[in-house]
Parts: C-alpha cells; sequence; structure tokens
C-alpha cells in the first residue's frame, strides 16, 4: 500500500516483516534454530496475543467499515546494541511473535543482515510464492472458456 | 421476575458430565480433532468466524467442537472468548481488489477482464449423495493445473462506471462507528448496518433476502460479481508508524446491482449492495448484499413498505447470540410470574362465575379488561 512510497530502508523493513508474518509457523522455527543464534535481548513487550478490528471498504473502494475481528501476537524487544525488533503476526502464536521480532531487530544489525537475508527472509519468501503459484495454477484450471452455440437457420 | 433456586449443583454437575459423555459418543470411534474439524469441515468454520466475528479458523473449530457442532452455540463461545482479549487497534482499510482470487464470477458480464474462474463450488454439483465418501479409504481426485498467470481482476462494476451508469460508492475516510464500542442509534448509518449485517445470522437473513425477492421488499438484483479469495492485512503498529502485513486471510465479496428509477436529484442508474464473508461463505455474502441494498431504502428516497426495509427490524434482530439468549431466557424459572398469573386466571374465572348468576354478560366483559 504505502510500501511503493516509502523510503527504502522502511520499504526494506515492511519487505522482511511481510515475510515473516506470511510464514508457517513451524518451517520459520525450524529454520531459525538451523541459524544457532543466541543474541541477547529485553522485552519491551512480551509475546501478547490480541485483537485487530478488521476495516473493509463499502463496495470494495468506498468508505471504511467495521468488518469483524481477527486474532494476531505481537511482540516487541530490544537488543543489547539498542535494536529495536518488533512482531505483529496473525494468529496466536507467541513463539512466532518472539522469532520474527528476533530477526526483524537482527536484520537491521549490519553483521547479522546478509546471512538472515539469505539463509532465511529469501528462502520463506520463495515458499511463500510457491504455494501462491500452485494454489493459483489450481484455480486457473477451474476458468470457464465460453463459447456461443449457433442455434436455428440464421 | 426470577427468584434464587438453591439444590441444582449435582444435578448440574451431572448434567454437565453427561453432556461431555455425549459429545465424545461411541468411545469405539477415534476422538475428533480440532485440525480434522478445521481441515475438513471448513465450511462450519467459516460460518462460526463470520458470525462469531472472529477470524481464527482454530478458535472456530474448537468452539464447534466444544458445542457438539451446533453452530449458534459456537459461535457464542467465540464471541465470549473475544471479550477476554485486548484491543489492538483496526487494521488498514483491506484492500479486496488486489485478492488472490480463488473464485470469481459475475451473473452481468459473460466475458470480463480476468475471466470467470468457478474455484471450488458445491454449484453444478449433483445433490446426489455420494456414497463413495461412506466407504473407507480415500481416492484423491486427479486435478488439473494450469500455470499460465491469473490475469488481474478489476472490479466488474467498474465496467459500468465508465458509462456513468452505476452509482459510485461515497468515499471519506472517517472513522466508522464500531458496534461492539458504541450502541447503534436509527436511523443508522451505512458503515454499521454493514458490520451488523456481516456478524448477523445467516438464516435470518437468508429469509429476510428470500422474502424481499419474492415482492416483500423491491429487490430482484443482478450479481455484479462474486469473488473468494486470500487478502492481505496490514495494520500501523503505534512502535512504527508505518503498516505492516501481519499476514492473510480468506474473504468472500458480493456486489448486487439493482435497479434505481432516479429520484429527483438522481437520473435513472443502477444502484449497488454490498456484503463480505470470512471464509468461502458465499451465501451469507450474498445475504449481506441484499440486505444492504434493501436497508438503503430510505437513502434513496424509495417507499419503506416492508419490514426487510426497515433499518430498526432488520438489525435489532439480526445477532443469533442475542436472539438465543431471548429465546433461551424462557428455560430459567419463572416461577413466580406464572404462580401470580395462574392465580389472577383463577380469580377472573371465580369472578365470572360469581357474576354470571346474577349480571348481564357484558359486565363480565368489562371486568376483566
Amino acid at each position: 500500500m504505502s510500501a511503493s512510497t516509502a523510503p527504502v530502508e522502511t520499504a526494506a523493513r515492511q519487505h522482511w516483516m511481510a515475510v515473516l508474518a506470511r510464514a508457517d509457523s513451524a518451517q520459520l522455527d525450524t529454520r531459525w534454530q538451523a541459524l544457532n543464534l543466541q543474541p541477547e535481548y529485553q522485552f519491551i513487550r512480551q509475546p501478547e496475543i490480541g485483537l485487530t478490528m478488521l476495516r473493509g471498504r463499502v463496495g470494495g473502494s468506498g468508505s471504511p467499515f467495521n468488518m469483524g475481528e481477527m486474532t494476531l501476537t505481537r511482540c516487541a524487544l530490544r537488543l543489547t546494541c539498542g535494536t529495536l525488533g518488533v512482531a505483529y503476526i496473525a494468529g496466536r502464536n507467541k513463539q512466532h511473535a518472539l522469532t520474527a521480532a528476533l530477526v526483524d531487530a537482527l536484520l537491521q544489525d549490519g553483521s547479522y543482515h546478509d546471512r538472515l537475508q539469505s539463509e532465511l527472509i529469501e528462502p520463506l519468501a520463495a515458499i511463500y510464492k510457491k504455494n501462491c503459484a500452485a494454489r493459483d495454477a489450481k484455480t486457473r484450471a477451474t476458468q470457464v472458456q465460453f463459447f456461443t452455440m449457433v442455434r436455428g437457420e440464421d | 421476575m426470577y427468584v434464587a433456586v438453591k439444590g441444582g449443583e449435582r444435578a448440574i454437575d451431572n448434567a454437565h458430565a453427561l453432556l461431555a459423555e455425549r459429545r465424545r459418543g461411541n468411545r469405539d470411534v477415534a476422538e475428533l480433532t480440532v485440525e480434522q474439524i478445521r481441515n475438513q469441515l471448513p465450511l462450519a468454520v467459516d460460518r462460526v468466524m463470520t458470525e462469531g466475528s472472529v477470524y481464527d479458523p482454530e478458535l472456530a473449530a474448537l468452539a464447534l467442537k466444544q458445542a457438539s457442532g451446533d453452530a449458534v452455540e459456537a459461535i457464542f463461545l467465540l464471541r465470549a472468548y473475544r471479550t477476554t482479549l485486548p484491543r489492538f487497534g483496526y487494521s488498514e482499510p483491506l484492500n479486496t481488489e488486489t485478492m488472490q482470487i480463488e473464485r470469481r464470477i459475475s451473473g452481468t458480464f459473460k466475458d470480463l477482464p480476468g475471466g470467470q474462474t468457478l474455484g471450488a463450488t458445491y454449484d453444478y454439483t449433483h445433490r446426489l449423495l455420494d456414497f463413495a465418501l461412506l466407504a473407507e479409504g480415500e481416492t484423491p481426485p486427479s486435478l488439473e493445473t494450469d500455470s499460465a498467470p491469473l490475469e488481474p481482476c478489476p472490479r466488474v462494476l467498474e465496467l459500468l462506471n465508465s458509462e456513468g451508469l452505476i452509482e459510485q460508492s461515497p468515499k471519506n475516510d472517517e472513522r466508522p462507528r464500531d458496534i461492539t464500542r458504541e450502541p447503534v442509534d436509527y436511523p443508522a448509518e451505512r458503515a454499521v448496518r454493514l458490520q451488523n449485517l456481516v456478524r448477523g445470522d445467516e438464516g435470518f437473513l437468508l429469509s429476510l433476502s428470500y422474502a424481499s425477492m419474492r415482492g416483500y421488499g423491491d429487490s430482484h438484483p443482478f450479481a455484479g460479481e462474486i469473488r473468494s479469495g486470500q487478502v492481505t492485512v496490514e495494520l500501523v503498529p503505534e512502535e512504527l508508524g508505518f503498516p505492516v502485513v501481519i499476514g492473510e486471510i480468506v474473504l468472500t465479496e458480493c456486489e448486487m446491482v439493482n435497479q434505481f428509477h432516479g429520484s429527483k436529484t438522481e437520473p435513472p442508474q443502477f444502484t449497488r449492495g454490498y456484503g463480505v464473508s470470512f471464509g468461502y461463505n458465499e451465501r451469507k455474502a450474498m445475504t449481506v448484499a441484499l440486505m444492504e441494498r434493501a436497508l438503503r431504502a430510505d437513502e434513496l428516497g424509495e417507499a419503506v413498505n416492508f419490514p426487510t426495509q426497515d433499518q430498526e427490524f432488520v438489525l435489532s434482530h439480526t445477532d443469533c447470540v442475542s436472539a438465543n439468549g431471548f429465546v433461551s431466557h424462557l428455560k430459567l424459572p419463572h416461577y413466580v410470574d406464572f404462580q401470580s398469573e395462574l392465580e389472577m386466571i383463577r380469580r377472573l374465572r371465580r369472578e365470572a362465575g360469581k357474576q354470571e348468576n346474577n349480571a348481564p354478560a357484558s359486565a363480565v366483559e368489562e371486568k376483566t379488561v
């Protein structure tokens, strides 16, 4: 939405936060464990489950209205170097939110950025893309190819 | 008037234990898991999420398990649970135009940019019981795929917009009133009506839509577009100040096209009714769209002749938790109320009997009013 207008740094952060939020909790955990990083941190906000009210638009594009709520889990923490990591993740998985907040903080740190980007964010983004493409391929096969039957002489 | 009645504790404890036993059923049959309900009864899950007004498939599946499959009880459980959670603000308005389409059809145009895509639908099935599902073991269907990219699917009703034949959805970014926080005043604004309808009872809204289409209302529209798919949710965390993606949800959206004969200020044109539901609940999205339009009668200067067009009648009776609560309250002890009515009937009959012997019948009627 505003990703295109935001400064590059914010856009990059928005991208990895989206990848982390969309990742399957178990896959994120496995890949995070495999990195074997144990950064020290302090909680600013312990992983906490809550609700957000989803807003839609009347007619899909008109004025906003409140559609109903969804569950989400948030977490905020600070690395000992002072970098802030934040995560807001759909659903109720506290470990997912904690890992995502840690990764968000470490990605802002030059010494971890490239490794996390190539070993965590890029593979998870590829999985998400692959899942979307697989879903699209099944959907596409149900697309109607209309043809018109000509009836009568004229 | 209710009276505190003691002495039921043991009976209640045992009744709950009996309920748990009945819910479990025959112990020779494997127990149903929440994950199975979530995966294999997804439309039941979608209904509970939509009317429970909380998008969380796992919680909705748990509620269904706990409620022995009773949708209204499960919705009540989910609504009760939501009151225990803090609210972390509001999402950014969802952009459903960029939805990852899993189904998209139109009853108004055959050829559309992006095409018509059936997706997983019960339409065109023969409604014959499939005894293969009763047999053990499963044969996965052979699934065709088509890896050509899906074309973008712009909103169908925008095709009418280019000729100016359909009303514009008014757009302002004022904060919409939230009926979970503020009571509804009548007449209610469109955002409030829509929030109420989306969480309203599917059966009630389906029947009202049916009535309004049959003539108790003036609503026999076209299904301009129905679409289902994955929609990205973004919100602006207070720590960050810019929007971030928190995940994806499945939504079904419906836009109905109605005739409008014009008014003093508006030329004849098409009008819209909009509906949406969580998950793949197409019936619900359609009924919301039908009722959303029916309740615009007032705003469009149409005569309000039927209950289906009456905001207060419709909106104050959509909620299945409220409706179920009020009907269920009749099960509470009304011993004192009933005793007093019983006493009154006996007295009236005694008095009527007395006067029948020494007065004309009209005097008896006056006494009993």
